[in-house]
């Protein structure tokens, strides 16, 4: 196929950040009519490449041609122009103004916008309600819609059915078949394998700012397209590491570690009630919305809850502040890793941060003890500190680590972890894992939610259902596989036993 | 594309939804409400002349509470404003005071447009040296207010009676002040079109989440350049305004307006995170703050408690809508 | 030249030339703050020769003392990612009160004036701390607030005239031991505590976590409240006690003794390096910008120009050096 029919070509791109390089040669070749996957590892250069194909910033060096015609966008307007935008997992909107200005303010058709919302399946939507007032679920639906009516020749999805129901997910793979049918290209992007070996026609994988490879859809191109992401050794490693679910069984102690009764907490925990035991990983599977981060916001203590209760050892405890929780030794590792982490100051204030609870440790601080205790847990969660100590320089995986690696080094009885690999590549989701499941074989209780499904069955030992607000189903994790949690998850009855 | 004419029902169920949204609304008007109820029946003599000395009290406060409104809803702030009142109002007495009428007209104009000049510089500040807005207008406004002094070292200046009688007296009847007029004309003349116009949209988008309006093709610096500029006439207003009500050009004037500018702006109901507000709210809050000093003397109080009650006034209206929000965030 | 010359030749002149300064500059500011310092000097001493000696260097660490002190509590609010606007006011009135008081003799005087910084910083901690207002309304409520006190506390106070004590005059204006000022006694304490509690405690830990993250530290178990009102209260403490210093040099407690100390607070903490928005800086660059305050302003005053073009260029200066350090460390 000629050079001169390629829709979007970037060639060598590169891109530096100060002293840190995100690109060095990245390639991507995208044909009319195809749906072209984009993988990588986080810190593997895939957003800033996309930053720099919609006009956020220019690159330092390579170049970007648009059907052929060689172009540096100084703005997503200009892209736009061009023929290429993108929608992100968060909706371009203005939270303080309506739908219509919105459109307004973009250069937008509202009656072209409709049409296209109409054909993602959305309902009627009243384009003068404040953008505050509506689901998020709508707001990306219309941020899709909105994109789509400017009819562009490269459409580019960033991670957008990231936490969004299976039911909407649909639409949206429908409407970027439907997209390409038309000759226009989608650069597709998500950490889902299964959606992305489901969907595209090729991918482009990029390890450390270059191009690893391209990969066209065949039978096992989902272990090609993780061997390229890892590298040879490390993705034979991994795989061999992970092939088995979670052995270990947990210990004949009878004393849970985490005990929550009855809890309620505004519309979405209805009646929560489960135990944790020591030396257990128990899965929280939930779909979108149904109290599963509220309810990890009332056990942390960062939320007050209605009524109910919720004991840590047998003792019921009065949360008033995350600090309190902390004290009965439950800790949280949130989803959201830029809530939990100080992006400016180095690593090892960041792991040392809970040190400094009380008023008694206002004083001078004990800086060996500290700084065993620092460099203890960055080496057992090989976190890779080469991008200098400034935690901003850290890949997303690696800050993820971080979050855990704090509260290895100031000790705890139960480790809450909500969806703590979203959004982390395939290798550090692993390493997590792995982790999980050592923790809990030392005698610690872990609560973990996961979005993904799959993932319940690496991990745990028990997985809960969420549904409504209520524990719905409780199974071994041998019982927890995708269909069941699946079935549990949208409020239906499991399906008959079979003798097991 | 506008949005459709709202019918009479559209508007009713408006201004319902935007009351449970946003009770402070209705504070305000209230507020002003029971001020005047107060300063009446404090002085139950309070005539028409006493209604001008508030307008011409409340007219500089109200238009740098104006300039204010542009800036914080576009996501910043601007401390130089009083020093570009000074400015203006300096500028104004010292070239206005042989001149004739028409002469006066058309230097205020000129005035104008060194106030938007000098908005423009402050924009230039803030967007290209990348210094947070708060130091580099404080810092700004510190050079403005050197250039203030030397265009008149010490108070002084006039300027025609023709001009000073567009702010002071009564031109249409004896309850309606020309500072009132003024006022409004001025304040609705500038705003209402640019509230109306996709400027004004963009000003509240990147007020609002300046990341969403990106990439919504909105280009903040030149954005958040028109808001100073905008400022800074507004401020020049104000300036010419006080060279009606005062008659004079003070070039230290300024400071006190900076800041209690930005305390009708808080007083008024505008978030300082930005996106959200209208001008009704601050030009309120000027009337409310002079109204302090101006019942103070009713009560045959010293009036230099003013500043302290309109500081309290700031400190307490803060605090409570802080409780407020933290109450409302607990649930 | 020798092989080896010749690389240590080319590696001094990577250092000086463009590319090397740019990142010495980021990696360690405070050198190039003192060099811009001494550059300033030179230029007095070529401009005026003669002018540079002990006399002149103890009377510019005379006048920045007090600057340093109130750019030393502004250093603590401003790494929180908050500011003090009513620094200036607080001064003048812990200036004021202690002045009113001096009968009662110079100690309760003294508690007069910091009392006063007490007062003012433990309700701004209570706003910003407790109830999550924004530090800039606050701060500016609180500071009319303090103006206004001031103004009708001087009218109603007419039986007792202000006056200054001789111990405050000597501290604020006097010097020992051959030409050491003594108010370095409140300051050079101050400055050595400051940086310790910065570097190597707990709190100062926490102050740049909080600057960074408030949110962060919540969920780490910090209660935040309870630095933030310290913080604040510390303050208001460190202006009320520059206040007492000013006036010791003034020796005359006038109702608008500090207001000039505002903007070069705020300056001396940005020149110096800590970022308006929190989680980074220190209260050495604040100590070099508050010097390099002092010196423009002694340079200005050389020049003999009216006050207001002293302001215009100060202001100007102020926002290079402003413009200069936030581009190059960004």
């Amino acid at each position: 196929m000629s050079e001169a029919t390629l829709l979007l070509e970037a060639c060598d791109v590169a891109k530096r950040f100060d002293s840190v390089v995100a690109l060095k040669a990245a390639s991507l070749r995208v044909r009319p009519g195809e749906v072209h996957g984009l993988m990588g590892a986080n810190g593997a250069g895939k957003s800033t490449l996309v930053k720099i194909i919609t006009g956020v910033f220019p690159a330092d060096g390579g170049q970007i041609a648009v059907k052929g015609v060689v172009r540096s966008f100084r703005s997503p307007a200009e892209a736009r122009r061009a023929g290429i935008v993108s929608v992100y997992q968060d909706p371009a909107l203005v939270p303080d103004l309506t739908i219509a200005q919105n459109m307004r303010l973009a250069g937008a058709s509202v009656d072209a916008v409709r049409k296209w919302l109409a054909k993602l399946g959305g309902v009627r939507v009243d384009f003068n309600l404040s953008v505050r007032d509506l689901p998020d679920p709508t707001l990306r639906l219309i941020d899709l819609a909105r994109a789509l009516s400017w009819e562009p020749a490269v459409l580019l999805l960033d991670e957008i059915t990231a936490s969004l129901p299976a039911d909407l997910s649909e639409q949206i793979y429908t409407m970027v078949k439907h997209w390409r049918e038309k000759g226009n290209a989608v650069i597709f992007i998500s950490h889902r394998m299964a959606e992305v070996s489901a969907l595209c026609d090729r991918a482009t994988v990029l390890r450390d700012g270059v191009t690893a490879g391209v990969i066209e859809r065949a039978h096992g191109s989902e272990e090609r397209i993780l061997a390229l992401m890892l590298g040879d050794e490390t993705a034979r490693a991994v795989a061999s590491a992970t092939s088995t679910g979670a052995p270990h069984q947990k210990s004949g102690d009878a004393q849970a570690a985490l005990e929550v009764r009855g809890l309620r907490c505004g519309p979405l925990v209805n009646d929560v009630s489960f135990k944790l035991y020591p030396g257990e990983v128990l899965g929280v599977a939930a779909l979108e919305g149904q109290g599963q981060e509220e309810l990890f916001d009332c056990i942390a203590g960062g939320r007050r809850f209605d009524g109910g209760a919720i004991l840590a050892h047998g003792k019921e405890l009065r949360l008033r502040h995350p600090a309190d929780a902390i004290a009965a030794g439950i800790v949280l590792v949130p989803a959201n890793r830029l809530l939990a982490l100080l992006q400016q100051r180095p690593i090892s204030e960041n792991i040392a941060l809970p040190t400094f609870g009380g008023i008694r440790n206002w004083g001078p601080i004990r800086i060996h003890a500290e700084r065993r205790r620092v460099e203890s847990a960055i080496g057992r969660l090989q976190i890779d500190t080469r991008a200098g100590s400034e935690l901003r320089r850290l890949s997303g995986g690696n800050q993820q680590k971080v979050v855990i690696a704090r509260w290895l080094a100031s000790g705890f009885d139960t480790l809450l972890c909500f969806d703590p690999t979203r959004g982390i590549d395939i290798g550090t989701k692993r390493q997590v894992y792995a982790l999980v499941r050592e923790i809990a074989a030392e005698g610690s209780a872990v609560l973990l939610f996961t979005s993904e499904l799959p993932e319940i069955a690496l991990a745990c030992h028990r997985a809960i259902v969420l549904f409504g607000g209520r524990v719905v189903a409780e199974m071994p994790v041998s019982e927890a596989d995708e269909a069941t949690l699946l079935r549990s998850a949208h409020g239906l009855a499991p399906l008959a036993q079979t003798s097991s | 594309m506008t949005v459709p004419a709202a019918s009479h029902r559209h508007l009713t169920t408006r201004i319902w939804r935007s009351l449970r949204r946003n009770p402070s609304l209705f504070f305000m008007p209230a507020l002003l409400a029971a001020s005047l109820a107060i300063t009446v029946a404090i002085h139950p003599q309070f005539s028409d002349f006493d209604l001008q000395s508030l307008a011409m009290g409340a007219l500089p406060l109200a238009f740098a509470a104006a300039a204010q409104t542009v800036v914080v809803i576009a996501g910043g702030i601007d401390l130089s404003i009083g020093s570009v009142m000074a400015v203006a109002n300096v500028l104004a007495a010292s070239t206005m005071e042989k001149a004739s009428f028409g002469q006066s007209l058309l230097l205020a104009v000129a005035v104008l447009m060194a106030g938007m000049a000098i908005g423009a510089l402050n924009g230039l500040i803030v967007v290209l040296s990348r210094i947070p807005d708060v130091v580099a207008t404080l810092t700004s406004g510190f050079i403005w207010g050197g250039i203030a002094l030397v265009i008149l070292e010490k108070p002084g200046g006039g300027a025609p009676q023709e001009f000073l009688n567009l702010g002071t007296g009564t031109l249409f009847t004896p309850w309606l002040p020309n500072a009132l007029v003024l006022l409004v004309a001025a304040v609705g003349a500038i705003w209402i079109p640019l509230r109306r116009s996709k400027l004004g949209l963009q000003l509240y988008a990147v007020g609002s989440d300046r990341i969403a309006a990106f990439r919504s093709g909105v280009n903040i610096d030149r954005t958040r350049f028109a808001a100073y500029v905008f400022s800074g006439l507004f401020s020049a207003v104000g300036g010419l305004g006080l060279t009606m009500t005062t008659g004079i050009g003070a070039p230290l004037a300024g400071v006190y307006y900076t800041l209690s500018g930005l305390g009708a702006v808080v007083v008024g109901g505008i978030s300082l995170a930005g996106g959200r507000g209208g001008m009704l709210g601050p030009v309120m809050a000027a009337f409310v703050l002079t109204l302090i000093p101006t019942d103070l003397i009713f009560l045959n109080i010293d009036p230099n408690f003013g500043q302290v009650i309109q500081g309290t006034l700031i400190v307490v209206i803060v605090m409570i809508g802080g409780f407020v929000d933290k109450e409302r965030s607990r649930k | 030249m020798t092989e080896q010359g010749k690389t240590v030749f080319s590696r001094a002149v990577a250092a000086v030339t463009g590319g090397g300064l740019v990142s010495l500059l980021r990696t360690r500011t405070i050198v190039v703050l003192v060099l811009l310092l001494l550059a300033l000097v030179a230029g007095i001493e070529l401009a005026r020769p003669g002018t540079v000696n002990a006399l002149w260097a103890s009377n510019m660490m005379l006048f920045a003392a007090p600057l340093g002190i109130v750019a030393a509590g502004q250093t603590l609010v401003m790494l929180t990612g908050g500011i003090d606007l009513s620094v200036a006011n607080v001064a003048t009135a812990s200036a004021y009160l202690m002045a009113t008081h001096s009968g009662l003799g110079v100690a309760p005087a003294i508690l007069y004036g910091l009392g006063v910084g007490f007062v003012v910083g433990l309700i701004n901690g209570i706003g910003v701390a407790l109830l999550r207002v924004q530090p800039l309304v606050m701060t500016l409520g609180t500071g009319l607030m303090t103006e206004g006190i001031l103004v009708v506390y001087s009218q109603k106070k007419m039986a007792d005239a202000p006056r200054v004590p001789q111990f405050i005059e000597d501290l604020g204006a006097g010097k020992s031991l051959g030409g050491i000022p003594n108010d370095l006694i409140v300051w050079v304490p101050v400055a050595i505590i400051l940086i310790f509690v910065l570097r190597r405690t707990g709190y100062g830990r926490l102050l740049y976590a909080i600057g960074d993250n408030s949110n962060a530290c919540r969920l780490a178990g910090i209660r935040v409240w309870r630095i933030l009102l310290l913080n604040y209260v510390t303050c208001g403490l460190l202006a009320a006690a520059a206040g007492l210093i000013i006036v010791g040099g003034t020796n005359s407690a006038e109702l608008r003794l500090a207001e000039v100390y505002l903007l070069p607070s705020v300056a001396a903490v940005i020149i110096g390096g800590t970022s308006i928005f929190g989680g980074r800086g220190g209260y050495s660059g604040t100590i070099i910008g508050a010097l390099i305050l002092t010196v423009l302003n002694s340079i200005l005053t050389l020049l003999d120009v009216p006050e207001s073009v002293r302001q215009i260029l100060y202001g100007t200066i102020i926002l290079l050096l402003a413009a200069a350090y936030t581009r190059l460390t960004d």
